[in-house]
């Protein structure tokens, strides 16, 4: 069973339905207990870094997140909290990864909103299948710099992570599910893992 | 690098596709779950539904339709047409819509795009303009269009993105429904202008229409309705015309 963090109150019926058209039941859900027992965890990119953290705090989430041993994929503003800060509400994050994640700086056109593509750095098994050059959809004024953490960059006047793995936690600043073929593939390697 | 957006707009009404002609004489073109599969198959970058409607009939029940379109595609949609509350907000975004657009309300109570962007955060929430030229000035249209106000299209945008607007949907009134081609002027002065990303709408009629908005245009993506709708430009025709042209589109 995968399990998908529910926290605010922005879009996350995308991750279940994109999961769904591959064949995957997945349940919504911010109960700690349930969360630990799911096979796999998705931490959806929706709301505010600030007020989410305070969310997970609240719940005990932020406890049960970092203590999990199973594959766990966050997606855009699920990447950014399990980094070490935010300039987003300034805000502590889950540590998850050491970087700390900042605003695109003045000039840039933010959000950097719409389709891009990414170079994956090695061979990652949650790439399996997608060629270097295929877009993927971004939508985010944050970013985590490239680090000792990060398996695909994106560039965006500036080059960030467009995905990091520690262990068993993976994330992507792109949004798989709203990522037509690409993303679906790439949703489909994270349930194979 | 970013890609150039192309942009189908599916104008809905009683569930239905419709595409007016400067926003009148409402043609009737298919069902709006299957075209936006359609578009998604065709490497269309993302979907805008818009009640157009809705402002003036006051209908809100978006929803239903909302949560099947997002059940049948895998791009992201924009779901608009008489949103004034974070409530309409809410269901819509809960329904399975990735942005709502915004656009009589907001001028009206231009505290609701902070609001919104507030609760929901700036990246879904656009801000739709209406832009009508007249005696030498792009003024902002409410109510699908029909009413012109005494606010300045340029003012306008600026404000939206101060109050939290993550995009803008800028319509030229004067172009729309004429297939004659996108308002380049005041496309390029409100990108100029404001720092998040702009959508041009109004006027395609050909593939060259595209590739000069942007040429000529900081825009960052186009929209358009019935050039689409009926089959007179197919969207991957488009994208390779505008890759050999050199402009960055995802094929």
């Amino acid at each position: 069973m995968i399990a998908i963090l529910k926290y605010n109150s922005g879009n996350i019926m995308s991750v279940r339905v994109a999961l769904k058209r591959l064949g995957h039941d997945a349940v919504i859900t911010d109960d700690p207990d349930i969360i630990s027992s799911a096979e796999k965890v998705i931490i959806p990119g929706v709301g505010e870094a600030a007020s989410a953290m305070r969310h997970l705090r609240e719940k005990g989430l932020d406890r049960a997140i970092v203590s999990l041993r199973q594959p766990v994929l966050g997606i855009c503003l699920g990447l950014q909290l399990m980094c070490a800060s935010s300039e987003e509400g300034d805000t502590e994050g889950l540590g998850i990864f050491e970087t700390q994640v900042r605003r695109f700086p003045d000039g840039a056109r933010v959000p950097h909103m719409g389709w891009n593509d990414f170079v994956s750095l090695g061979d990652v098994p949650l790439f399996k299948g997608v060629e270097t050059g295929d877009d993927v959809y971004y939508v985010h004024s944050y970013y985590a710099g490239v680090n000792g953490n990060t398996i695909a960059v994106c560039d965006y006047g500036l080059p960030f992570s467009a995905a990091m793995r520690k262990d068993n936690f993976y994330a992507t600043q792109f949004h798989p599910e709203k990522s037509a073929a690409t993303g679906a593939r790439i949703l489909k390697n994270f349930t194979e893992l | 690098m970013l890609k150039k957006r192309i942009i189908p707009c599916l104008d809905i009404r009683d569930g239905r596709t419709v595409k007016g002609v400067s926003f009148v004489n409402l043609r009737d073109a298919g069902d709006p779950v299957e075209l936006a599969r359609a578009y998604a198959d065709q490497a269309a970058d993302e979907i805008v539904f818009l009640d157009i409607t809705a402002t003036h009939e006051k209908r809100k029940t978006l929803a239903p339709l909302v949560e099947k379109i997002a059940n049948a595609i895998n791009i992201p949609f924009t779901v608009g047409g008489g949103i004034s509350t974070k409530e309409d907000v809410s269901v819509l975004i809960s329904s399975g819509a990735d942005k709502v657009s915004v656009n009589t309300a907001a001028v009206l109570y231009p505290a609701l795009i902070t609001r919104l962007a507030d609760s929901f955060g700036s990246q879904c929430i656009v801000v739709a303009i209406d832009a009508q030229l007249i005696d030498g000035e792009w003024r902002v249209c409410i109510n699908g269009g029909r009413k012109v106000t005494t606010v300045r299209a340029l003012q306008w945008a600026e404000e939206a993105m101060q109050r939290g607007a993550g995009e803008i949907l800028l319509t030229s009134v004067n172009s729309d429904g004429t297939k004659e081609g996108f308002s380049t002027d005041i496309t390029s002065a409100v990108s100029d202008r404001v720092n998040i990303p702009v959508i041009a709408s109004g006027g395609a009629g050909t593939m060259e229409h595209f590739r000069k908005v942007f040429e000529e245009t900081a825009c960052t993506a186009a929209l358009a309705a019935s050039v689409f709708h009926f089959g007179e430009i197919l969207i991957p025709d488009l994208k390779r015309y505008l890759q050999k042209n050199n402009i960055n589109v995802r094929l």
